[in-house]
């Protein structure tokens, strides 16, 4: 039997923004296992529950993660309005979707600058950047806020987009367009990146499913499942078909995210189409009771938020699954047997948010 | 059988079940194609509740454990969806519940924390006579 060796990756690692511990047992460069540790950074987030009031709890739900708060905010209001038997106007629930995508871009943007800088092509992660933060500006024109976008309310939306302001986004969005494809084609086409993600972290059809993969980590191995396909806002009007590639390695999931940034886009597109003039929320009234659980899809994949209320104005408990927490499991499975080298990009591609973890 | 419905949504099915009856049940969802999608546990006035959820084809199912006594076991399902292991895990932390037979056993390092059970604290232990004086 050859040596076997016990490597600390984390919890502080140049690749990794927040902590999270793995374990790997190496043999020689070969990873043969990895053992997981978080809450390092744990806040208790879904205790705060007991002490904040349900309407003003959104604020704290937004605070979960700074990249993908507004589906934070978005999926606590889908699980209290569902409770409260609360029908959230149409305007407002297009508006939610607009916000949404947004958040999946920048995102998604995010994540492609990263990757890039963990495998040292400094300059794709600096256009990368460049380009996210052109729609932070469009987050920023419309609400206000640039991580927080407050917008989000129990009953509808804060804020209301004007037609002549989402027309002028349509046109920004398809001119960014264009300079997205181009990094996109060097993520896609470039030696030295494919030469780092093909065929590495193998995930396969089967091992995403019965591991509970979600997000672009399971659609890359080949399982059309996303959360936007149960209809929730107005994905259900629009129409909508995920994104998915079959071969469950990095590059799979890098060119899913790709593919994702336009069909962001085109959902965007068609909620600028569809938009009607009306009201933007509803008048909540009485406290709720009863117990639901809310799914969204987040840009790493989807939420689960479970409110069970008892009638007073603070819930009796929330939950909030996630999607970093479902792709542990899944992660370790495609650490195992990959170089030592590798385990950064691998780590990467499931774009780990701890902060959202560590609710 | 408890129905949740919206009317855009598929409906959401929970399930009451006992201890004896979780390994079973999650066996025979299992079976059935279902994936894990998450276990939590909520602390109530005097009892906690456990849900183990479950997705096919979006089609969302939650089995309902009741807990009158945390200091009963209740059995891993870590050894049917090894994925259930980061949840029990953490449940245990957090809630001080005890579970039998974890794939991964943290024993109670999963999160770091400065309190047993934070989720769910003890009850304070009245302090004999004379305790407080030096």
């Amino acid at each position: 039997m050859s040596n076997r060796t016990v490597i600390p990756f984390g919890p502080q690692h140049p690749v990794l923004p927040e902590p999270i511990h793995l374990d790997l047992v190496v043999e020689d460069e070969k990873v043969i296992e990895a053992i997981p540790s978080i809450g390092f950074i744990h806040r208790g987030l879904e205790k705060l529950v007991e002490k904040k009031d349900f309407i003003d709890y959104v604020y704290v739900a937004e605070r979960i993660c700074g990249i993908c708060s507004f589906i934070h905010g978005l999926t606590y209001c889908m699980a209290v309005e569902e409770v409260m038997k609360i029908e959230v106007p149409d305007r407002a629930q297009y508006l939610r979707t607009i916000w949404s995508e947004l958040s999946r871009i920048h995102s998604h943007l995010l994540w492609l600058g990263l990757t890039a800088d963990s495998f040292g092509f400094e300059s794709l992660f600096m256009q990368s950047w460049r380009l996210r933060e052109l729609i932070l500006d469009i987050i920023e024109e419309t609400t206000g806020g640039r991580v927080i976008f407050g917008s989000c309310k129990v009953g509808g939306a804060r804020r209301d987009i004007s037609s002549a302001k989402l027309d002028e986004i349509m046109k920004k969005l398809r001119s960014y367009q264009a300079e997205m494809n181009m990094i996109g084609e060097v993520f896609l086409n470039d030696v030295t990146v494919k030469h780092r993600m093909q065929g590495v972290g193998m995930l396969s059809k089967a091992d995403a499913k019965s591991l509970g993969a979600v997000g672009p980590m399971l659609r890359a191995s080949g399982v059309a499942m996303d959360i936007r396909m149960m209809g929730y806002a107005s994905y259900g009007k629009i129409g909508f078909t995920p994104v998915v590639e079959t071969a469950g390695d990095c590059y799979a999931r890098c060119k899913v995210r790709i593919r994702e940034i336009d069909a962001s886009i085109d959902i965007i597109e068609k909620c600028v189409e569809m938009i009607k003039d009306g009201p933007i929320e509803v008048k909540v009234t009485g406290t709720p009771n009863g117990e639901f659980f809310a799914r969204s899809e987040q840009p790493r994949g989807e939420a689960v938020y479970y409110a069970k209320a008892n009638g007073t104005k603070f819930l009796q408990r929330l939950r909030v699954r996630t999607p970093t927490f479902a792709n542990i499991a899944p992660l370790l499975a495609t650490l195992k047997g990959c170089q030592l080298a590798d385990v950064p990009v691998i780590v990467l591609t499931i774009d780990p948010c701890i902060s959202c973890a560590e609710r | 059988m408890l129905q949740l419905e919206k009317e855009h949504m598929t409906p959401q099915t929970i399930i009451d079940i006992t201890i004896p009856e979780l390994l079973g049940k999650v066996r025979e969802l299992q079976g059935q194609g279902f994936r894990l999608v998450q276990i939590c546990c909520s602390r109530l006035p005097d009892k906690l509740e456990m849900h183990y959820s479950f997705d096919l084809d979006y089609q969302f199912t939650s089995l309902r454990l009741t807990l009158l006594d945390t200091e009963k076991p209740v059995p891993s399902v870590s050894g049917i969806c090894f994925p259930a292991f980061l949840y029990e895990n953490e449940i245990h932390d957090l809630y001080g519940v005890k579970i039998e037979g974890m794939a991964i056993d943290f024993k109670g390092n999963f999160y770091q924390k400065t309190m047993v059970s934070p989720f769910n604290p003890p009850a304070p232990v009245a302090k004999s006579e004379g305790e407080d004086k030096p």
